[in-house]
């Protein structure tokens, strides 16, 4: 056991400590898209290695070699420091990874720069009405006619499509294939015509998601990442990295100091709630959970730096216990105002900016998104337990239905 | 950096496994819990060095630290092994290491597993029942409610200023009470003082503290095998019977009663690794990552033990099967030197958080 990361990173924690302490007040609240604010806020961090940190200078990144520790140590100390960390966003976390590993050398030098660099905004076109958790279900078409493809379909939950410049989108390309087998990954331009986008008001009132709908929209043929019918590869080669980015425990350990303020700031019949005791055990019990969170990632660094153990079910869980664990966290922060913690939007009592509220309903969305909690579950009982799948149900043909109803 | 064991370590858990699996087979439990000895256990493990673990070595031990006694915890939970391990290999050892004086003897006695020290501290954690000890010139009057180990030569006892005292088990004016609990892989007993001679061994609560910190990790270590044997039973038990034409463990409802527990249980084998290592070398932390790690895995375990009896069905609920050894070392560990609800108000005032 030795959980020193050794001179050279305390060296370069005190760098990162030093830029927060130089230029934190010029870090943009929220990640408004496309504010000068905001690109500058990216251009600063993309120059001084704090975002984009390892991707290749050729594409815009700032050129590092990999290392985790000093991931580590960025994300801890924006984190602690409560400053912007930089854009994130599904181009960023997901589409970039993918086309380092898998994208042409035309794709990575036409969009890892601009997209890194916060100007092109994606979207990500995967969900369907009838094709949620049963994502390989998808029937969005594409088909081939002379240079392009051709889409017809509908996708649904397309969060920041009405702002994004380009989408990258699972469609069918082999209808006859087997359903994980005929599935391709397109990257294709919102403004191309054919392309509808209805905004789907959320739970927190705003419009962060929509229905996008595809009437012939059609997507030059080289626009495709990996070949033909392997989208579905190339699709789970990024999930793996979306869940993995999901309840950051540095974040959360933000949260609960933040909580464990307002719970000696706010007060009932004159007492802080802090003094209150039932409150503070259930202020106790998160706090225990949160540091089990922490030091399960830190084995899970460990193990990727030592490759010494396995820690494919302490990975497998991050996403169920680390969504839910944050949705717990903000709920009490809610609980422990009683009415105060209804407070919305404009409400002079509103608390934090509202954001008690807002982060419990995110979270809740995040506990469906990117693969729901039992879906997670699913996973970790088959691929963390080894145990069977359920057998699958076959349809009745309409003959056998009919003399089953009657 | 490396969050993980070193390669003495793993070998360290590999031994101790095998040792235990081949001699404390649930039947070697079963024996004990109906009245036999766990003399040939405890000697077993001392032959192996397990009792001198955290003994310095110019005392006759091992000189090891907290994060190899936790290993060798989780495997005696695992097994459900009984063994004054607790009492005679860590807290005794902890404190007599801490204290003033000289025990050299008594340290050698212990590392060889030919001496067995039992824990009396309730009365400084928790007074039940009104018990309490009293302490006039080097000799004790009073209750010790709860002692672990039934078979010890010495016990150490704390008062409610957290002083802690030896005393001999054979001493004049002490009587010893069998208590029943539902553990049985555990014995336990009341202590009545008559004015018995105990020796003061410190007046520092530091040393009362750092005793109690990490018998509380061992505990959770404890804990943490017990509940992941609980995981594994259900997992190979769910596999194997069959129920409307396939193996239960294909329905849903059961696939996820083990996935929540091995959610909530895998975090867990980091914190006690965690806990176990700052308290020899994270002293700002160590307090805190006790108190919460104890907690934390009686709350897992607690979760872990019910949830595993209910993939077992009815069978899960016999003796035939024997699962409820495994339930009840999960329940009595939760209880033992301070309960959630309490440790985690300690948790609470370590921070301050407390008027
Ligand atoms: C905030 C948010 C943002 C999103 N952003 C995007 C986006 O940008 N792009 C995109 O493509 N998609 C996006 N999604 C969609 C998201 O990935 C899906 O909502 C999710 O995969 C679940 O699919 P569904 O909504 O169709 O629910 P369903 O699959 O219909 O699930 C409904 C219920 O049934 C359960 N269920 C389904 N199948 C199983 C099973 N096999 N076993 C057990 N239970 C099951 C689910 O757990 C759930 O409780 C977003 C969703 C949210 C909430």
């Amino acid at each position: 056991m030795d959980l020193e990361f050794g001179p050279e990173y305390e060296d370069f924690r005190q760098e990162v400590k030093d830029f927060l302490r130089q230029h934190g007040a010029k870090s943009p609240i929220g990640t408004a898209l496309r504010s000068n604010e905001t690109i500058s806020w990216q251009k600063l961090l993309i120059e001084n290695g704090y975002t984009a940190r390892t991707i290749p200078q050729e594409y815009g990144g700032y050129g590092a070699q990999p290392d985790l520790i000093q991931s580590r140590i960025i994300a801890e100390e924006f984190a602690h420091a409560r400053i912007n960390p930089g854009l994130g966003g599904q181009g960023i976390s997901m589409l970039v990874p993918t086309l380092l590993e898998l994208g042409t050398q035309a794709q990575k030098a036409q969009f890892i720069r601009p997209t890194i660099q916060g100007e092109m905004v994606w979207c990500q076109g995967y969900s369907e009405p009838g094709a949620g958790s049963d994502l390989a279900s998808l029937t969005t078409s594409a088909v081939l006619d002379g240079d392009n493809w051709v889409v017809n379909g509908q996708k649904i939950w397309t969060s920041t499509a009405q702002l994004a410049d380009w989408i990258f989108c699972l469609v069918r390309t082999e209808p006859d294939a087997p359903k994980h087998r005929g599935i391709s990954f397109l990257l294709f331009d919102m403004k191309t015509p054919g392309i509808e986008i209805r905004p789907l008001v959320d739970m927190t009132l705003a419009a962060n998601f929509n229905e996008t709908f595809f009437t012939d929209v059609r997507v030059p043929k080289h626009q495709i990442v990996g070949a033909r019918g392997e989208g579905w590869q190339v699709a789970n080669a990024i999930l793996a990295h979306e869940r993995d980015s999901l309840g950051n425990p540095n974040i959360t350990l933000a949260r609960l100091n933040a909580l464990i303020d307002l719970m000696k700031t706010e007060t009932v019949n004159g007492e802080p709630l802090i003094d209150n005791a039932i409150y503070r055990d259930r202020l106790m019990k998160i706090q225990g959970r949160v540091m089990a969170m922490r030091f399960n990632e830190l084995r899970v660094l460990s193990s990727q730096l030592n490759k010494d153990q396995d820690p494919s079910i302490a990975r497998m869980i991050v996403k169920l216990q680390g969504t839910e664990l944050r949705h717990d966290l903000e709920g009490l922060g809610i609980d422990i105002m009683g009415e105060v913690g209804l407070c919305y939007e404009d409400n002079p009592h509103t608390r934090t900016g509202g954001s008690w509220q807002t982060q419990y309903m995110f979270f809740l969305g995040l506990i469906i998104g990117g693969g729901t909690s039992q879906i997670q579950k699913n996973i970790i009982a088959e691929r963390g337990l080894d145990m069977p799948r359920e057998p699958k149900v076959i349809k009745p043909s309409p003959m056998t239905a009919q003399k089953g109803g009657q | 950096m490396k969050f993980g064991f070193s390669e003495e370590q793993v070998l360290l858990q590999d031994n101790v496994n095998r040792y235990l699996h081949d001699n404390v087979p649930l039947d070697r439990v079963r024996a004990f819990a109906d009245g036999g000895t766990d003399t040939d256990i405890w000697q077993g493990l001392a032959d192996m060095g397990i009792a001198a673990l955290l003994i310095p070595e110019d005392q006759g031990g091992i000189g090891l630290d907290a994060l190899d006694a936790a290993i060798v915890a989780e495997s005696l939970g695992y097994h459900v092994t009984p063994a004054p391990f607790l009492g005679s290999a860590v807290m005794a050892p902890t404190a007599l290491c801490l204290s003033d004086g000289d025990h050299s003897e008594l340290l050698e006695a212990l590392a060889t597993g030919s001496k067995r020290v039992g824990i009396a501290f309730g009365e400084a954690i928790g007074r039940r029942n009104g018990a309490s000890v009293t302490v006039t010139d080097s000799t004790l009057t009073g209750t010790s409610l709860f002692a672990f180990d039934a078979d010890a030569d010495f016990y150490m006892v704390a008062d409610v200023n957290k002083h802690l005292f030896l005393l001999d088990a054979n001493a004049k004016g002490l009587q010893r009470r069998h208590l029943t609990t539902v553990d049985k892989t555990r014995r336990t007993v009341e202590l009545c003082y008559d004015g018995v001679p105990a020796a003061c061994i410190s007046e520092d609560p530091r040393v009362f503290e750092a005793t109690l910190d990490i018998g509380r990790v061992i505990l959770a270590a404890d804990t943490l095998g017990a509940a992941q044997n609980m995981l594994d039973q259900a997992v190979a038990y769910a596999k194997q019977r069959e129920q409307f034409g396939r193996p239960i463990a294909s329905f849903q409802a059961v696939k996820h009663m083990c996935a929540e527990m091995a959610a909530s249980l895998e975090p867990c084998r980091s914190m006690v690794w965690y806990a176990a290592h700052a308290l020899a070398n994270l002293p700002p932390e160590a307090r805190l990552t006790a108190c919460h790690t104890k907690a934390h895995l009686a709350e897992v375990g607690k979760f872990v033990a019910k949830t595993s009896t209910e993939v077992h069905g009815g069978m899960g609920f016999t003796d035939l099967l024997g699962l409820h050894y495994w339930f009840k070392r999960c329940g009595s560990n939760r209880q033992w030197l301070g309960a959630p609800e309490l440790v985690r108000e300690e948790a609470a005032a370590l921070q301050g958080l407390t008027s």
